[in-house]
């Protein structure tokens, strides 16, 4: 019992992170259809903007904040206005190419110009050990996942308490009608893009000092985000919120699953694989969302 | 001349080039020494690269659906073609096998993709391609883990030993143009037009009588059996496989490629491959020899081209193309301009 509470706050912890990469990307999708393919290096390049600015003598916080509002300017303002403005009227599938291109850019721009070695992070949170029933955690798991459910508490604040938000939640479920009642669509859609980069900065702030820092981080990462949002259910906020708990706490039961079924625990990652076929076999809506009515 | 027996006689052209360019003509009293070693096996690369990619193209050109897994069905022709022709089966054997093989998992990975909605099957085949990576990785009884299969034998044909380059040159470009003929028929049967007319518009021709399940499941099936036979030759080419060149990155650089090249066209796959693979190539020769290039890496570059090419022309090189050739050749009214009568707005 101990252990098993133990490995589900570890996973808790883990599942709050991919949740905040998967409601970024499922907010983009209902806002622009927009399928972000880059969301994995998105959460990656954060923690080396931070590492540049400490490099350069700037103390954590300083360098957290720098990491958040370069990560608004690049994932936000350039991508929106480079590549995914260009592209919206072409269809979905160049932009999906597009942010593919992106992720590549990214991931082999990290490589070449800092450094293809992993990179240790500071260690924000303190590592030490408590106890409590029997099972041990660590503070910087509870802050983690503290941290993690303040963002998305002020995120669902903001979506259903603000104007903006209800704005925002007004122009990704009808467009059209927005418009017509004087929103501007734009402009919400812009803000979507500026939430996703801070989720993803947030996100990648909190999972560098456990994992390491290194370009490549993107790919798991960006699984992680895409099968939380399916999981979940693509079209819904809460969805993907449910999906990236259960992605990350059931990461964690991995090894001990994976050796009683007599796997090798290097199998950790395909994970993944079997809870979206599973999902898409028997409910493809995702555990919490809305089955989609086809528009013709 | 029309353009038909205009088109059919550059193919030809292009065709006895490639046949030709590569070889030593001097014996036959010819100034021509051919290619190196080097630059041949370039040009297999392209060729198989561009095998590979004609499936891609059936999938995504053809039937509207992204495909993530291209390199792991390579990896699933190469692993078993390695292992059956080194347990002395026949080459012919382990290529039919690797196809076979390639399209029944495909059938397997489709069919839950394809209930649900579109850009399903660019999750489930990219949460496979990270799964195959894994068993080429970690099955070492099988598959040698990252230590790989060696000595590949190449195989011998009608007599002929293909192990000089040349020679595996010729046996892999005889087997591109037999698939791509093999595409050529499928796409134009009334069956495979199905396909153009599904990419076209899903609903009217299901309303007509398509069964677009059916008939995506098959693309991509097939598409994904291109993957594997382009990776039965793809084995004895390079004599020696690892798990490296079947993991998700080579996967996403597939489907750039294709789209690169001219998706939904029978030229663009042979495109795209011949700018992926030349310029890898030969930005690699330059990096290796400047080294003021050393940070100018191959995907870097690429990424770029293929950010700048889908902002300016999604329709990638070949639309491109079409586009500063149409207007010359038949003059025609500004088809994106204003009906009469309606409003430009």
């Amino acid at each position: 019992m101990a252990d098993f509470l133990q490995l589900l706050v570890a996973g808790l912890a883990t599942g709050a992170i991919y949740a905040l990469a998967a409601i970024g990307f499922t907010l983009l999708w209902q806002t622009s259809q927009t399928i972000n393919f880059a969301q994995g290096e998105f959460v990656m390049l954060p923690a080396f903007l931070a590492l540049i600015a400490m490099n350069l003598g700037a103390p954590f916080p300083l360098a957290a904040l720098i990491a958040i509002l370069g990560a608004m300017v690049i994932l936000g303002l350039t991508f929106k206005l480079a590549i995914v403005d260009p592209l919206i009227k072409s269809g979905p599938l160049p932009l999906v190419i597009s942010t593919i291109g992106v992720g590549l850019l990214l991931k082999d721009g990290v490589k070449e110009f800092y450094s293809a070695e992993a990179q240790p992070f500071p260690k924000v949170f303190p590592e030490t050990p408590f106890s409590l029933g029997g099972a041990n955690f660590t503070y910087a798991q509870i802050a983690v996942l503290g941290v993690a459910l303040a963002v998305i508490m002020a995120l669902n604040w903001f979506l259903a308490g603000t104007r903006t938000g209800r704005q925002m939640q007004a122009s990704a479920q009808n467009p059209t009608v927005a418009r017509i009642l004087g929103i501007n669509v734009n402009r919400m859609i812009f803000y979507t893009f500026l939430i996703n980069a801070i989720l993803a900065a947030v996100a990648s702030l909190l999972i560098a000092p456990s994992q390491f820092a290194k370009f490549s981080q993107g790919e798991q990462l960006g699984l992680a985000a895409f099968v939380a949002a399916i999981v979940g259910g693509f079209n819904q906020v809460r969805g993907a919120i449910v999906g990236g708990l259960v992605v990350g706490v059931a990461d964690n039961f991995a090894p001990t699953l994976l050796s009683a079924a007599g796997l090798s625990s290097a199998y950790r990652q395909a994970l993944p694989l079997f809870l979206l076929v599973l999902i898409i076999l028997f409910r493809p809506q995702g555990l919490v969302g809305r089955k989609e009515e086809r528009a013709i | 001349m029309t353009m038909k027996t205009l088109g059919s006689v550059l193919l030809t052209a292009i065709l006895a080039v490639l046949i030709l360019a590569p070889a030593d003509l001097t014996g036959l009293g010819l100034p021509w020494g051919g290619f190196r070693r080097s630059d041949i096996d370039v040009l297999t690369l392209w060729l198989i690269t561009a095998i590979a990619a004609m499936g891609v193209n059936l999938i995504v050109g053809y039937a509207g659906q992204e495909t993530l897994a291209q390199a792991a069905f390579l990896g699933i022709g190469a692993y078993l073609t390695a292992l059956m022709t080194k347990a002395g089966y026949p080459f012919v054997a382990a290529f039919l096998a690797s196809g076979l093989l390639s399209f029944v998992v495909g059938i397997l990975l489709g069919f839950p993709a394809l209930r649900v909605q579109k850009h399903y099957l660019a999750f489930v085949t990219l949460a496979f391609t990270v799964f195959a990576w894994l068993v080429f990785r970690n099955e070492e009884w099988l598959t040698g883990g990252v230590t790989g299969i060696q000595n590949i034998p190449r195989p011998t044909l009608f007599g002929f030993r293909s192990k000089p380059a040349l020679v595996y040159y010729w046996f892999a470009l005889a087997m591109t143009v037999a698939l791509a003929l093999v595409m050529a028929w499928i796409l134009r049967s009334p069956w495979g037009r199905a396909f153009t007319a599904l990419r076209e518009n899903a609903i009217r021709a299901e309303s007509l009588g398509v069964d677009v399940r059916t008939y995506t499941l098959l693309a991509f099936a097939i598409g994904s059996a291109y993957g594997g036979l382009a990776g039965a030759l793809y084995a004895p080419f390079v004599e020696f496989i690892d798990p490296s060149p079947f993991a998700l990155g080579p996967s996403l650089l597939f489907l750039l490629m294709v789209v690169v090249g001219g998706m939904g066209t029978q030229a663009g796959p042979f495109i795209g491959a011949a700018v992926a693979v030349l310029l890898q190539n030969r930005l690699e020769i330059l990096q290796s020899s400047n080294p003021a290039f050393a940070h100018l890496s191959y995907l870097l570059v690429y990424a770029i081209l293929v950010m700048v090419l889908m902002a300016f022309c999604p329709t990638g090189i070949v639309g491109l193309w079409q586009r500063i050739t149409a207007p010359r050749r038949r003059p025609h009214a500004d088809d994106k301009g204003p009906i009469l009568g309606q409003v430009k707005s």
